[in-house]
């Protein structure tokens, strides 16, 4: 194949890519109709959308960077925390608290990633994952600032816009966290689609080749950790107000590898994975849950084996084989 | 349009939901949340087998055509975020009458304040931080509070125990603090003194190395304060591999660390170990006979009643009379007017009262010792202080 004929099927490739297309309006027709149809399950449909955003996260780096983590929730506990100080401390104004959690989260980004993003494979695994503990415990030790293993107390949300309070049904809460999610898919899309977006891709796909067409790979992988950080504070945040309380969990290993899990059960590297993964595990979980209290745990792990051994690529990657079985019998 | 009368139509359906009280010859829903997985789930179980077996004793004493219906829901520990999910869902999507249940003390202190604007009474079967009840007006609680017994043993041990100096060693969360403060001031005021404290980790805790730092510290005693079930066998088998039993260190605290059900599985080495607490299966009381009775016909021998599962009893004694009191119209007002000041002289712990100002239980702390009863180890009580009011409330009445 020559150069002539291939540059404008590649162009095409990654136009065809970046448009928008009618599918991608499912998720915020699911979305909208479920806050009709379920308005008993409001609670766990804003706690799955918080997942989407987190797992949103991960996506961008694990997925499209291919910087391996176990240690996101670092930055999902300062963003928690952060609102919820704010909240605890006479500022109970949500959306800049919102802000501000993004910001704490994307300083912590930058400052960590500068130090960890200069190793690789399992050095950089288990640094993630270091970081991690070292806030919970620093979370846990400063029991006088952030409630230790009791929680932190008394956090005094303000409405939505000053309108919109949160009630005990999470409508506020599912319809705030829904406007949250659609502003972080705007920005992962347009980051992922963007030249940016594919030069993470290459460093993901080949990193000595982006060093040798003097591609800044460490700059680039930096970025993307504060871009991925940010996310996850915001999501954090959203959990501290909509629950009005902020516990040492948000902090653990258990949250990074859930989401990592949800992840790869809805398919890595794909923009919309997060959004089939998290409500598929957490709707499982809760099911699961309340049908048998004492050995769901049991019943989770059988899915997850499933998941991976019959769906490498995730859900969506098992919807690409199969259309790609279909068009080939036909 | 059609989206506007969709939508009315749910908001009158979610009204109705909310505002529907149960009759009599009804359903009542009483939402339980427990420990079910996960490390401590022995604990759950002492909670859930006291309530059921109260359930299944007494539902023929319930108003004719009336029924409980239990949910249970599993908060995995001490994970304040899920078990306040749980509480939420419990009361929006299952529409519980009652709360109950809760082993951990932040977990409560989280679903707490959710019950003030559900109006939904939370029996608190277990969970001991002495503000938990102030959080809610719709709180009442019939386990204890570690003031109720630490202040007590401290003095005891400072006046007839005969311990000068004593190390603190107690798990860093609320319960475990409040055991520490109760237990030094009880201590100090009495002429007692404290050499040193450490905290453990609530969970997953190590506890050779903190317990080596007692022993080289040579105290008296160390008092001591864990999550009751695993975690109490776990410390005693550390005090037992440091050999501190031979270096003279006695080991005291509230009855969490030699819970009646684990007391088979920690050998011979809490003989003389001297607690304060509210239950012990070995008591004589006519109640308890038949409490235990009641729970090996259920059970048989093989797990045996602890103070926890009297906890789960006694919730569910207080909820059925809450029932019976108001026929079955379980409204959250009228429930917590028939709670203040709710008596129950027959739990198997001896008497007992919800305080009709704090809404905190009043009962008999009992000094025990673990002795050999025949061929097995249990806790003697050897001193009964009787209708303890919690110490704390008084000596910090609200603001």
């Amino acid at each position: 194949m020559t150069s002539e004929t291939a540059a404008p099927l590649a162009v095409e490739a990654l136009v065809r890519g970046h448009r928008l297309r009618l599918v991608e309006i499912a998720p915020w027709l699911i979305g909208g109709l479920a806050y009709f149809l379920f308005p008993d399950y409001l609670a766990l449909g804003a706690q799955i959308l918080i997942g989407i955003i987190f797992s949103l996260s991960l996506d961008l780096i694990l997925g499209y960077a291919g910087i391996v983590t176990l240690g996101q929730a670092a930055f999902f506990g300062a963003g928690a925390y952060t609102a919820g100080l704010l909240a605890a401390h006479g500022w109970g104004e949500p959306l800049s608290a919102l802000v501000a959690a993004g910001a704490v989260a994307a300083i912590l980004g930058l400052i960590s990633g500068a130090i960890i993003l200069r190793t690789r494979g399992l050095t950089l695994l288990m640094l993630t994952l270091m970081i991690s503990f070292m806030l919970q415990e620093a979370a846990n030790k400063a029991g006088s600032i952030t409630g230790g293993a009791d929680g932190l107390q008394g956090m005094a949300v303000w409405p939505v816009l000053g309108v919109f309070h949160f009630d005990l049904y999470g409508r506020t809460a599912y319809l705030y966290c829904l406007a949250v999610l659609f502003l972080a898919w705007l920005a992962a899309r347009r980051i992922v689609h963007s030249p940016f977006g594919r030069s993470l891709t290459g460093i993901r796909e080949n990193e000595a080749r982006m060093h040798a067409i003097g591609s800044p790979v460490f700059g680039r992988r930096l970025v993307i950790y504060t871009i991925a950080a940010a996310f996850a504070g915001v999501a954090g945040a959203l959990l501290a107000q909509t629950t009005q309380f902020v516990a040492l969990e948000v902090l653990s290993f258990e949250r990074s590898g859930a989401g990592l899990i949800m992840l790869i059960i809805g398919g890595v590297g794909r923009l919309y994975g997060p959004f089939i993964g998290v409500p598929l595990y957490m709707i499982a979980q809760d099911r699961f849950a309340q049908a048998d209290p004492v050995y769901w745990d049991f019943w989770i792990g059988l899915l997850l084996i499933l998941v991976v051994v019959f769906a490498r690529g995730g859900v969506l990657g098992l919807a690409d084989q199969l259309r790609r079985r279909l068009r080939r019998t036909r | 349009m059609t989206y506007r009368i969709q939508a009315a139509l749910l908001g009158a359906a979610l009204l109705g939901a909310m505002s529907a009280h149960p009759a009599a010859a009804e359903t009542i829903k009483i939402g339980v949340i427990l420990t079910y997985s996960g490390p401590m789930a022995s604990l759950g179980d002492q909670i859930d087998k006291g309530l059921s077996l109260y359930v299944k004793e007494h539902e023929k004493d319930l108003p004719p055509g009336t029924t409980v219906e239990i949910v249970r829901r599993d908060d995995t520990g001490p994970n304040p975020e899920t078990a306040k999910r749980l509480a939420q869902e419990l009361i929006t999507r299952d529409h519980v009458n009652f709360l109950t249940g809760v082993v951990w003390s932040p977990n409560a202190l989280a679903i707490a304040p959710l019950t003030a604007e559900a109006k939904v009474p939370f029996i608190v079967s277990n969970a001991a931080a002495v503000t938990v009840p102030r959080l809610s007006p719709y709180v009442a609680r019939v386990s204890f509070t570690l003031w109720e017994e630490c202040l007590p043993l401290g003095q005891w041990a400072a006046s007839k125990g005969g311990l000068k100096k004593v190390f603190i060693a107690v798990s860093d969360f609320a319960p475990g603090h409040e055991a520490a403060q109760a237990f030094t001031k009880g201590f100090k005021d009495a002429g007692g003194q404290i050499v040193d404290s450490v905290a453990f980790p609530l969970k997953d805790p190590d506890f050779v190395p903190f317990m080596q730092r007692v022993k080289d510290a040579k105290p008296d005693a160390v008092f001591v304060f864990v999550p009751s079930g695993k975690q109490a066998t776990a410390v005693m088998k550390a005090y037992n591999d440091l050999g501190m039993k031979a270096d003279g260190i006695k080991i005291i605290g509230p009855q969490d660390i030699v819970p009646d059900e684990e007391l088979p599985s920690m050998g011979q080495e809490p003989l003389g170990v001297i607690t304060a607490g509210t239950y012990s299966n070995a008591a004589q009381r006519p109640a308890n006979k038949a409490y235990v009775a009641a729970w090996t016909r259920e059970y048989g021998t093989k797990t045996m009643p602890g103070f926890m599962s009297v906890g789960g009893w006694d919730s569910m004694a207080a909820i059925f009379s809450a029932i019976n009191a108001t026929k079955g119209h379980v409204d959250g007002d009228k429930v917590m007017a028939v709670l203040e000041g709710w008596k129950n002289p027959q739990s198997p712990r001896g008497e007992i009262m919800i305080d009709p100002d704090t809404r905190d239980i009043v009962q008999h702390i009992y000094i025990r010792r673990v002795e050999k009863l025949g061929d097995r180890l249990a806790n003697i009580e050897f001193v009964t202080l009787p209708m303890t009011k919690d110490p704390w409330k008084e000596l910090n009445p609200p603001k």
